[in-house]
């Protein structure tokens, strides 16, 4: 993501580095759309941005789960029924046909901006 | 199809072992199956019949259920008794006149106690011991009494005399033969047994005869014996052994044994082909087995032949070990060495009272038989040589010897054939457990399930769980108990780990002992271990990631992933002002509001963003967080107690807060809950918690290990009229025992069912301190208690920890997504329908 040339036009600016959580998620609402925000600051990429939406639980929730190494992927489990996503692509691992959405995201300087179609 | 109709006569526990069998098979479909049974109630659990007067009730003591047998669709004829048997046209008539045709009858009568005919014996303070209605009578008649009797120094009379012990009464055995249980012991251990009951406090009469009983002065009896000496009582058990219940055969005209008893074959068939008979109305080669066991391979033989399977009934082994007043006893084949050349090896230490005797073939290669009383530790090993005639070790005197190096040299499971029985209660062979690790079974956990190996008496366990590590290491399978692909270790290891080197975060924990990244299973496992060593709070930098939703939001999320809310009301005692403002709080957030099972009140459907308003107005008001979101101390229930109850013995108020306010905030493996009643009564049902405390006249009984839930399990009482401060010592270190010795997510009774050694063990380590562990445990849970914290009102107080309770980092938008909708006056999530119809437009 950092080789990625950033511009303010192409990206918009949620919220500043101290409103993320280290080791965890939180949660930035981009129009309608609920995205949750997740701040590694031992990896690379450091930080994620994937839909808040559970489509399982039908909840807004996955902001909220707790960060899992699952087979050396780095994955979310949610917090209500426990089905793990992973936070490169959104894919759940325990039902296949399911996929959350996941947006590009950045720091720069303490802003987190992230691109949202 | 036509079905073929069973008759049942009887409902005792082999009766009921019949029809559970044949519950379980497809074969069950053939059948039409009726039952009839003269007692009011199914069938229950007779060899534990004392219990009914140590707190067990008769539903605790139930096998059969009405409903299970409805599910099973029996028809089931309680309160009415078979009165005869048309063996020509197949027909059997009850004592309400149905009359009920059959094509197989299956007799389990069972049998009746037998009462010798003194003179006096009709007196109506005289009982028999056998159904719970003589339990009732004998108890109604030690109301008023203060000594009692039990007639019979055999196994079931020493339980009466348990029974009569539990009541409160000064009991007495008096025995004809010159010995306790003189079928199964020998005359040395027969000795050691009576030394130790009579320092229990029952007085043992024996080689003495009751010529007479008869009325004296105030309606007491006196029993006067053989030899001019009498005893007064108030009331006479008798147990002096069993007779067949055969009348019904005999009146049918079906071969009975000279003494009674139904003959049976080896298919267990009487001489009418059509008709079985099974457990102690049935005689086999001339003997009567007054035993379960026994009775359970005859029921299972009779289902396999009406099944169209091949079976047979070829005696039994009467090796038994058992409980007597809390003394050890074990008798293994021919006890009494009757053989021609046999040869014994005995062991004695008279100082701990621990009898141990082998009997051996002349060369002492081959086990015949064994006796042991005070310590029935070998009695596996021994029954194991004996059932299949192994050949003994070169010295088997070590089979009953104390190792001088600590453990005993027991049997490796690679020796026993494949055809030793490891579990007797379900007939499980070691071959049968190597064919179900064999297909798959991979821990002692999933073999139990599959071939129901331990799950009876449990006696087996150690044994069962030697048979399948062996089979496991065998199959080259690595018995694996990681916590997770994180830590190769045990929750129990990481717990010693974290302890010694004092590791007091994750990373470090990581780095030390882990590999990889971490996960849902060991980030919460060791958050939880850390909270139980250092008790900082669970918001602190480093343990934040770590924690589940619920402990990171300190709250319960709800399906629509909104929060409840729960304050500590210790002990459910409140005022009527802290009422009012969990009232008011409710009120002002519309919070659904509900009375939880743990006397506390549960308050609904709180926005992430309303949870530090919400407790800030709890705080500000006195309240403290209840915990119910985390693997901790939920809530000590209790009843009133002897401050308003007429009939309380203890302040069970005042001691649920101690404990609740002692123990609030400890982190556990699993959730942990408690309960005080302030007398017998047992109105807060404290014998289904982790931690019960019953009161009683002298101070309090503690239960340990029950739980409701899915699997619910009764508490085991652990010790008795304990003082306040011995109660609380005794709960500090079992507490902190199951928190460091647990398993991830393991309740305090799982946790109990696999400790070897079980309760004993436990009693051992927590009251005998066996390990020299209790210091360490009572000043680790010190630490714990002072250095307790509100979670809730340390988070309020500090702005970092409140930015994690905004529900979006950039805006003070609300979750539009989240929907209530009213019922019966309150909100509630609304459903994925009525969602959909409050979005489309009117």
């Amino acid at each position: 993501m950092s080789e990625v040339a950033i511009t303010r036009t192409e990206w918009l600016q949620v919220c500043k580095r101290s409103d993320l959580v280290a080791d965890s998620g939180v949660c930035a609402l981009v129009g309608d759309r609920q995205i949750a925000l997740f701040f590694l600051p031992e990896q690379e990429p450091q930080l994620f941005a994937i839909d808040n939406w559970d489509p399982i639980a039908k909840a807004g929730v996955i902001g909220r789960g707790l960060v899992a190494e699952i087979d050396g992927e780095v994955t979310v489990a949610s917090p209500l029924y426990k089905q793990h996503y992973r936070l490169t692509d959104g894919q759940c691992l325990e039902e296949e046909a399911i996929q959350l959405a996941v947006y590009p995201v950045a720091f720069d300087g303490d802003d987190v901006l992230i691109q949202v179609d | 199809m036509v079905k073929q109709k069973i008759v049942v006569i009887g409902n005792g526990m082999v009766g009921h072992h019949f029809l559970e069998q044949l519950a379980n098979r497809p074969e069950r479909e053939l059948f039409d199956v009726l039952v009839f049974c003269a007692e009011p109630r199914p069938a229950y659990d007779r060899v534990h019949l004392s219990e009914y007067f140590g707190g067990r009730t008769a539903d605790d003591l139930a096998m059969g259920k009405v409903e299970q047998y409805r599910e099973w669709g029996y028809d089931l004829r309680l309160n009415d008794a078979a009165v005869s048997i048309d063996r020509e046209n197949k027909i059997v008539t009850s004592a309400s006149g149905a009359s009920e045709p059959y094509d197989h009858l299956v007799l389990a009568t069972g049998s009746y106690p037998f009462v010798p005919p003194i003179p006096g014996h009709e007196h109506s303070k005289c009982f028999v011991y056998r159904t719970l209605e003589d339990l009732d009578k004998i108890q109604a008649a030690a109301n008023d009494g203060k000594v009692g009797v039990v007639v019979g120094g055999g196994l079931l009379g020493l339980e009466a005399a348990n029974a009569l012990k539990q009541l409160g009464l000064e009991a007495h055995v008096v025995e004809f033969a010159p010995g306790l249980m003189s079928v199964q012991l020998d005359e040395g251990g027969s000795k050691l047994l009576r030394e130790k009951i009579e320092e229990l406090g029952v007085t043992v009469h024996t080689s003495t005869a009751t010529e007479l009983i008869e009325e004296v002065d105030g309606g007491r009896l006196r029993m006067n014996f053989k030899g001019e000496k009498s005893l007064d009582t108030d009331l006479i058990v008798f147990s002096a052994g069993i007779r067949p219940e055969d009348s019904l055969a005999k009146s049918a005209g079906i071969e009975l044994g000279e003494r009674g008893g139904i003959v049976i074959d080896n298919n267990c068939r009487t001489s009418d082909k059509n008709i079985f008979a099974i457990g102690e109305c049935a005689l086999f080669n001339n003997f009567i087995f007054g035993l379960v066991a026994p009775g359970y391979t005859m029921a299972r033989t009779a289902v396999s032949l009406l099944c169209g399977e091949a079976a047979e009934f070829n005696g039994a082994d009467m090796s038994t070990k058992l409980k007597l007043l809390g003394v050890e006893v074990g008798s293994i084949g021919d006890a009494h060495g009757r053989k021609e050349g046999s040869a014994a090896i005995t062991f004695v230490d008279e100082q701990t009272g621990v009898y141990k005797r082998m009997i051996t073939d002349s060369e002492g290669k081959k086990l015949r038989g064994a006796v042991l009383v005070g310590d029935t530790s070998d009695y596996d090993t021994l029954l194991q040589y004996h059932l299949n005639d192994m050949d003994l070790p070169e010295h088997p005197e070590q089979l009953i010897l104390p190792a001088l190096d600590g453990a005993a040299p027991t049997l490796g499971a690679d020796a026993l054939p494949d055809t030793a029985t490891i579990c007797s209660c379900h007939n499980v062979s070691k071959g049968d457990i190597v064919g179900a690790v064999q297909g798959g079974c991979c821990s002692v956990g999933e073999v139990k399930d599959c071939t129901k190996a331990a799950t009876g008496c449990g006696g087996c366990a150690a044994l069962l769980k030697n048979v399948v590590d062996t089979e496991l290491a065998a199959l080259g399978v690595e018995v694996n108990n990681d916590l997770c692909p994180h830590f190769p270790y045990t929750r129990q290891e990481i717990f010693h780990m974290v302890q010694v080197e004092e590791i007091k975060t994750f990373d470090e924990l990581l780095e030390k002992h882990g590999t990889g990244k971490g996960c849902e299973i060991c980030k919460p496992t060791a958050a939880s271990i850390f909270a139980s060593l250092w008790n900082e709070h669970i918001h602190e930098k480093p343990h934040v990631g770590l924690q589940d939703t619920n402990d990171t939001f300190m709250a319960n999320m709800q399906k629509n992933g909104t929060y409840s809310v729960v304050p500590r009301i210790a002990g459910g005692e409140i005022t009527p002002d802290k009422l009012i403002v969990l009232g008011e709080v409710a009120k002002k957030y519309d919070l659904y509001t509900k009375i939880t099972g743990g006397q506390r009140i549960d308050l609904f459907g709180a926005r992430l963003e309303e949870l530090p308003e919400i407790w800030r107005e709890l705080t500000d008001a006195g309240f403290e967080t209840g915990h119910a979101y985390g693997k901790s101390l939920r809530t000590v229930k209790s009843c009133v107690g002897s401050t308003w109850c007429r009939f309380g013995v203890q302040d069970s108020v005042g001691m649920a807060l101690t404990v609740e306010n002692r123990y609030k905030g400890l982190r556990s493996p699993h959730k942990i809950k408690m309960a005080v009643s302030g007398c017998t009564r047992e109105c807060a049902e404290a014998q289904s918690k982790d931690i019960g405390v019953i009161a009683t006249e002298n101070g309090w009984n503690l239960y340990v290990c029950g739980n409701g839930g899915m699997r619910p399990r009764h508490a085991d009482l652990f010790a008795t009229d304990l003082d306040d401060v011995t109660l609380i010592k005794y709960i500090d270190r079992v507490l902190m025992f199951y928190v460091r010795t647990a398993d991830k997510l393991q309740r305090t009774s799982v946790w109990l069912e696999n400790l070897e050694g079980g309760l004993d063990y436990l009693r051992e380590v927590v009251i005998e301190d066996k390990l020299g562990i209790c210091d360490e445990l009572e000043r680790q849970m010190t630490n714990v208690v002072g250095t307790y914290q509100c979670e809730w009102k340390t988070a309020i107080n500090d702005p970092e920890m409140l930015k994690r309770f905004r529900q979006f980092v950039n805006t003070d938008d609300k979750d539009e997504k989240i929907v209530f909708v009213e019922e019966r006056q309150q909100r509630r999530p609304a459903t994925e329908e009525e969602i959909v119809k409050i979005a489309e437009p009117a």
